[in-house]
């Protein structure tokens, strides 16, 4: 067991898949020599020469040519630099990768990565800021994950790597430099399976990636007045983990979702939605979302903490759901 | 080329010509959902290409595909049965006919996208030079498709990762309903200049040409991996799509369309070389039986099941 960086844990991930399939390869821009944006794929050019691509900056072709190299044999890690840029490879993604295989009568799959960093805290302002999962996992064909921890995030992205469907690995920057253990033989994490962070019997409150460290805070908070908020990870956002989620709502008999994306028409919305329906003899009270309210990621700091859900937003929804 | 080979060409083309002539007939009785473009009269080019490409060859293809489908050895039974909407067409009647594919013969699939089929290509291309092996990727795409980002992306990416992929650019002259002039303010040799690619322009509807000048660009990508050019000019025949009435077009453009088919100048070739006229009865009778017990397959073959549906959105492995 090592304690590692979130952002370290992506790279050993990474070059433990290239070491164990020749056919595993990375694409991007700056994944090479220079390493990547934010370090995820440092050194790895110089241990797998000829497997990490330097890429143009041509995000709709990256993406392509991990569709076409997926179609020939190939297991393509593609990243792109912030998932603001996922809007110029859509068609490769909606149209291309995620329905080549129902398209063509499932022959072959489309076994693709693609890697991308979403999030704010950095003040990178409304063109890199952005949380766009909701896009990726209404469209069908494409998985989705996003880890909290380093464990998660060697896990998932290995799991990713292995699935013969294309799944988007959502990072978010925030959690990049987060520290936490790794073992040396990591436990696998099977893509659509959630975790329970904490345990409680007053309140759910499920969230994925760097919202479930707000939620946890939030949880800590909430048991200084004697509430017992339970925390859902959900770690798969397409497919995610309903049976986990209708389990744990039939302990609290209440919920709330947390995402650091808008709100409105988000994943938190799914959630709701399924669970007022399936769940719906389970609930005492009403669902409750927190996110980002319906405007553009701001760049100020004042603009950009006040646009950021939190622990006091998420604590303040729980206490909502219990009314 | 010798005249055996030709034939070949000829027979090609000719399975293309009419198996396009039974859908476009398919089509006005009701038997063909969807929309319908046609090739008629763009067959030399997939001939001539694809009579160089193995099944570990790949080609991915455009809207107008059935040309490009059919040249790299689809099942004609499974490929009128997918354009039918039945459950035995090659993609379970899920694609039909702008996404005709079959993987196990290197075929990508057509694409409903102008100029999609580009990156794809342009990854296979790279996965099959990792691969080693000598294998090459071709591209089918209309002069269209040249106005897309992608395509000057892929040529790009291409040329700086010497990628042994074939752009095959099949100018027509139209863009959907506008003429080419409109949309593209340079020309396909200048692009190719741009980017360092070696270019070839050949008369797209003499199929010996194509397939000599594609053979040989071929022969060499799978020596030294490197991207090419090939324009091929050519005729759009029907409109953009079936039911298209074409009234932005000339009629005057395609008033001698007898003298620029495909069909017909090879045929002239083969006659000059000594094919007999028994062999064009024959060859036409056999093309046509079996595209006729095709059609027959996909009328007896069941509709595409609905239930199959949500199968196949993610691999189930066993």
């Amino acid at each position: 067991m090592a304690e590692v960086r979130f952002g370290k844990a992506l790279n050993q991930a990474l070059s433990d898949a290239m070491a164990a399939d020749e056919r595993v390869f990375v694409i991007g821009e700056d994944v090479g020599a220079a390493g990547g944006s934010f370090k995820v794929t440092r050194d790895l050019m110089a241990t797998y020469p000829g497997r990490v691509l330097d890429a143009p900056i041509a995000e709709a072709s990256i993406v392509g040519i991990a569709v076409g190299a997926a179609l020939t044999g190939m297991r393509p890690v593609a990243e792109i630099m912030f998932m603001d840029f996922i809007t110029l490879s859509m068609d490769m993604l909606v149209n291309q990768a995620a329905k080549a295989r129902s398209m063509f009568g499932g022959q072959g799959s489309v076994p693709m990565v693609l890697r991308t960093p979403h999030g704010g805290g950095l003040n990178a302002g409304p063109q890199h800021s952005q949380c766009l999962e909701a896009w990726l996992a209404h469209v069908p064909g494409l998985k989705v994950v996003c880890p909290a921890t380093p464990a998660d995030a060697y896990a998932l992205l290995r799991a990713a790597i292995e699935d013969p469907d294309p799944v988007i690995v959502v990072e978010n920057k925030a959690l990049y430099a987060m520290k936490g253990d790794l073992a040396e033989t990591p436990e696998p994490v099977e893509i659509g399976r959630g975790r329970i962070v904490r345990e409680g019997r007053d309140a759910t409150i499920v969230a994925y990636g760097a919202t479930v460290g707000l939620a946890t805070a939030a949880a800590a908070t909430l048991a200084d007045d004697g509430i017992a908020a339970e925390v859902v990870d959900l770690r798969s956002i397409q497919p995610w983990d309903e049976a986990l989620v209708l389990e744990s709502l039939s302990r609290t008999h209440n919920l709330v979702v947390a995402h650091e994306a808008v709100e409105s028409f988000g994943v938190g919305a799914e959630i709701a939605a399924r669970m007022a329906d399936v769940g719906f003899d389970e609930l005492d009270g009403p669902i409750v979302r927190v996110g980002a309210p319906f405007a553009p990621s701001p760049f100020g700091r004042t603009l950009e903490a006040a646009y950021r859900p939190d622990a006091a937003r998420i604590a303040a929804a729980v206490r909502r759901s219990l009314s | 080329m010798d005249r055996s080979e030709l034939e070949t060409l000829y027979r090609r083309m000719l399975v293309i010509r009419r198996s396009e002539e039974r859908l476009q007939k398919l089509f006005a009785d009701g038997e063909v959902p969807g929309f319908l473009h046609l090739s008629i009269g763009q067959e030399a080019v997939p001939t001539g290409v694809s009579h160089h490409l193995t099944d570990r060859d790949t080609v991915s293809s455009n809207h107008r595909g059935h040309g490009h489908t059919l040249a790299k050895g689809v099942d004609l039974t499974g490929f009128f049965a997918e354009i039918m909407g039945r459950a035995t067409g090659l993609c379970k009647g899920r694609g039909g006919s702008m996404h005709v594919a079959d993987l196990s013969k290197g075929m990508l699939g057509a694409n409903g996208i102008v100029g999609a089929g580009i990156p794809i290509t342009t990854g296979s291309a790279l996965a099959l030079k990792m691969q080693g092996g000598g294998h090459v990727a071709a591209v089918y795409f209309g002069d269209g498709a040249l106005a897309e980002g992608v395509v000057h992306e892929c040529f790009n990416i291409a040329a700086l990762w010497s990628l042994p992929v074939l752009f095959v650019c099949e100018n027509n002259g139209w863009s959907e309903f506008s003429p080419t002039e409109r949309q593209l303010a340079t020309r396909l040799d200048r692009l190719a200049a741009a980017f360092s690619i070696t270019y070839r322009g050949v008369d797209g509807n003499r199929v010996e040409e194509v397939a000599e000048t594609a053979g040989a660009l071929i022969a060499g990508m799978r020596e030294t991996p490197a991207p090419a050019i090939l324009e091929c000019a050519t005729t759009r025949v029907r409109g953009h799509f079936e039911g298209d009435r074409q009234d932005y077009r000339d009629a005057a453009e395609i008033d001698d369309l007898d003298a620029r088919d495909p069909l017909r100048l090879a045929a002239d070739g083969l006659i000059a070389a000594g094919t007999a006229e028994a062999w064009f009865a024959g060859t036409l009778a056999e093309v046509d039986a079996e595209i006729e017990a095709a059609v027959a397959a996909a009328r007896s073959a069941p509709d595409a099941d609905p239930a199959g549906m949500l199968s196949d959105v993610y691999t189930v492995e066993a």
